[in-house]
């Protein structure tokens, strides 16, 4: 295709667009067919639940920050209870820390399954999509055995967990872990000798190092880039340092090294459960500490979700609801990203980069902007919003007498 | 029956809109298409235009940001066309039904702009896919 040099067109992607099931809206500004610069919109998914959860109690939170996103229904709950716990100094009863652990690695092989079968979507392979998702069924069918529910778990409460699992459930898991391994294998295996997958993803969006710490990734994002960060591993949560297992970290940072990533850490999701399954019939107790009310102050909580850490700030002033819920989900941070690893490859190649960190904008999007519908000014604007910040802090200093 | 309706029974076409859903309805719709359940074979084909669709899968709440969008594509889609409010927050809001950013339920937008729309309603948080599967053959049953 001709064209004149520096003459830039302009692409828009969306918001409702065939590539990915959320809406989102891409501008991709392109020199011929090489993506020069990128902006992205979105917005379309926000619902309001930070403010939603202020008018809800402590206990029916956890049914309603797992509808943040829906694959990652068992980390949003956890990270929440957990700064709840950190309020109250709740002690947690060991069985429900491997219960835990349990359904969140369980949720972890999903997410990575379902991501890789649409990561060989969206490069046009449909045959990756189907062999993936074919086994990422059975995974499903163990959550609902012992959660009841195939995504959304109402798994995680302030204490412990809601519902224990049957010690006789223990074997009909390791059952299905060691059925799902061949296949796992199979697929790694599969992605390392196919020449399609490797034209198509190697050397592709790559995000270097640097790039990756100077735009604070998280998760297989930065795991792929050579950043070894766990939150799973630097500071451990549930069961995660009773437990044997190790953090995958690749090189590369272009797209292959992420499948490769998501891929092995299914492996290591599928040890610790495996380890959680044999040992909890063992361990015998309670699975949720006594909660009378939650004092004043405030707690945060992080958790590795599937897409990376996902963080929960919470405030109590004593009364049964909290009075701030703040949440951080992964793709805030890995999405800004798109701007080191998509400029300069082709437009066809933006398309899989766009989709290699998982982006989840039902998680991410957790502002509104208000703009006045007469005259098209902001209500507030990024200044105001720093001036109301930093009076804030002020106040909170002098509060506190610093 | 009129021609258009009785081709439309035989293979529905679909065409999936994300209004504010959590992602839990949209990843149930793609397992649809998958091996297990795989609706392929009874000619139900998720396509990339609402131009070429005969049924609109709308998930999630209508925002505010997505309302308008909602019923352009709903203009786009030729007709007669079947609207299915999948999941409890399409059919009613569910838990977000309080939010500042929901902008009333997706049968009250659609009706908006076609009084007489044909909407189906999916309840559950989210629906299994068989419960999809019996919703999409009860509303074409009912056609």
């Amino acid at each position: 295709m001709s064209h004149k040099k520096g003459h830039r067109c302009l692409i828009p992607v969306g918001p409702y667009h065939p590539l990915q099931e959320e809406p989102e809206f891409f501008q991709l500004y392109v020199e011929g067919e090489t993506v020069v610069d990128m902006d992205w919109r979105t917005s379309y998914n926000h619902r309001g639940i930070e403010e939603l959860a202020t008018h809800k109690t402590f206990d029916q939170v956890p049914f309603l920050v797992e509808r943040v996103c829906g694959i990652c229904s068992a980390s949003h709950p956890l990270a929440y209870v957990q700064a709840v716990e950190d309020i109250g100094k709740i002690e947690v009863p060991e069985r429900a820390l491997y219960l835990r652990s349990l359904v969140n690695e369980l949720e972890r092989i999903h997410s990575h399954v379902l991501w890789f079968g649409l990561a060989g979507h969206f490069i046009g392979y449909n045959t990756v999509f189907m062999w993936a998702w074919r086994y990422r069924d059975p995974i499903l069918d163990l959550l609902e055995m012992t959660t009841g529910s195939r995504i959304n778990y109402a798994n995680a409460r302030v204490g412990g967990v809601r519902r224990d699992i049957d010690n006789a459930f223990m074997p009909e898991i390791i059952k299905g872990i060691d059925e799902f391994l061949p296949p796992l294998d199979m697929l790694i295996k599969a992605v390392l000798d196919d020449p399609v997958l490797h034209a198509r993803l190697k050397g592709i969006g790559i995000l270097t190092k640097e790039d990756a710490i100077k735009y604070a990734v998280a998760g297989p994002t930065a795991r792929a880039s050579g950043v070894p960060i766990d939150v799973r591993r630097d500071d451990p949560y549930a069961a995660y340092d009773l437990v044997d297992w190790d953090v995958i970290t690749q090189e590369e940072g272009d797209v292959f090294a992420k499948v490769v990533v998501r891929l092995l850490e299914c492996v290591e999701a599928a040890r610790i459960i495996k380890q959680c399954a044999e040992r909890l019939p063992q361990i015998d107790g309670p699975i949720c500490a006594e909660v009378r009310e939650i004092p004043a102050g405030e707690g945060v909580g992080h958790v590795e979700a599937p897409r990376g850490e996902t963080f929960h700030y919470v405030r109590s002033d004593g009364s049964p609801r909290p009075v701030r819920h703040k949440i951080r989900a992964p793709s805030f941070n890995n999405v800004p990203s798109f701007k080191a690893s998509c400029i300069g490859y082709t437009v066809s190649d933006v398309t899989i980069t766009l989709a290699s960190i998982d982006p989840c904008y039902s998680c991410t999007e957790r502002m509104a902007r208000v703009v006045d519908r007469k005259s098209g000014e902001e209500i507030l604007t990024f200044a105001d919003l720093v001036k109301l910040s930093q009076e804030k802090t002020k106040r909170i200093k002098e509060e506190m007498g610093v | 029956m009129s021609l258009k309706l009785k081709a439309l029974k035989k293979s529905p076409w679909v065409y999936h809109v994300n209004t504010g859903a959590c992602n839990n309805c949209d990843i149930e719709i793609l397992e649809l298409l998958t091996p297990r359940f795989d609706v392929e074979r009874f000619g139900v084909i998720l396509v990339g235009s609402p131009r070429h669709a005969d049924a609109l899968l709308v998930t999630g709440i209508c925002t505010r940001q997505a309302r308008p969008r909602l019923q352009e594509i709903y203009r786009q889609t030729p007709k007669p066309c079947v609207v299915f409010a999948i999941g409890a927050c399409a059919c009613t809001g569910g838990i977000f039904k309080d939010a500042y950013h929901f902008a009333g339920p997706v049968d009250e937008a659609i009706r908006e702009v076609d009084p007489n729309a044909i909407i189906a309603y999916i309840p559950g948080c989210p629906p299994k896919p068989e419960a999809m599967i019996l919703g999409v053959v009860k509303a074409l049953q009912a056609l």
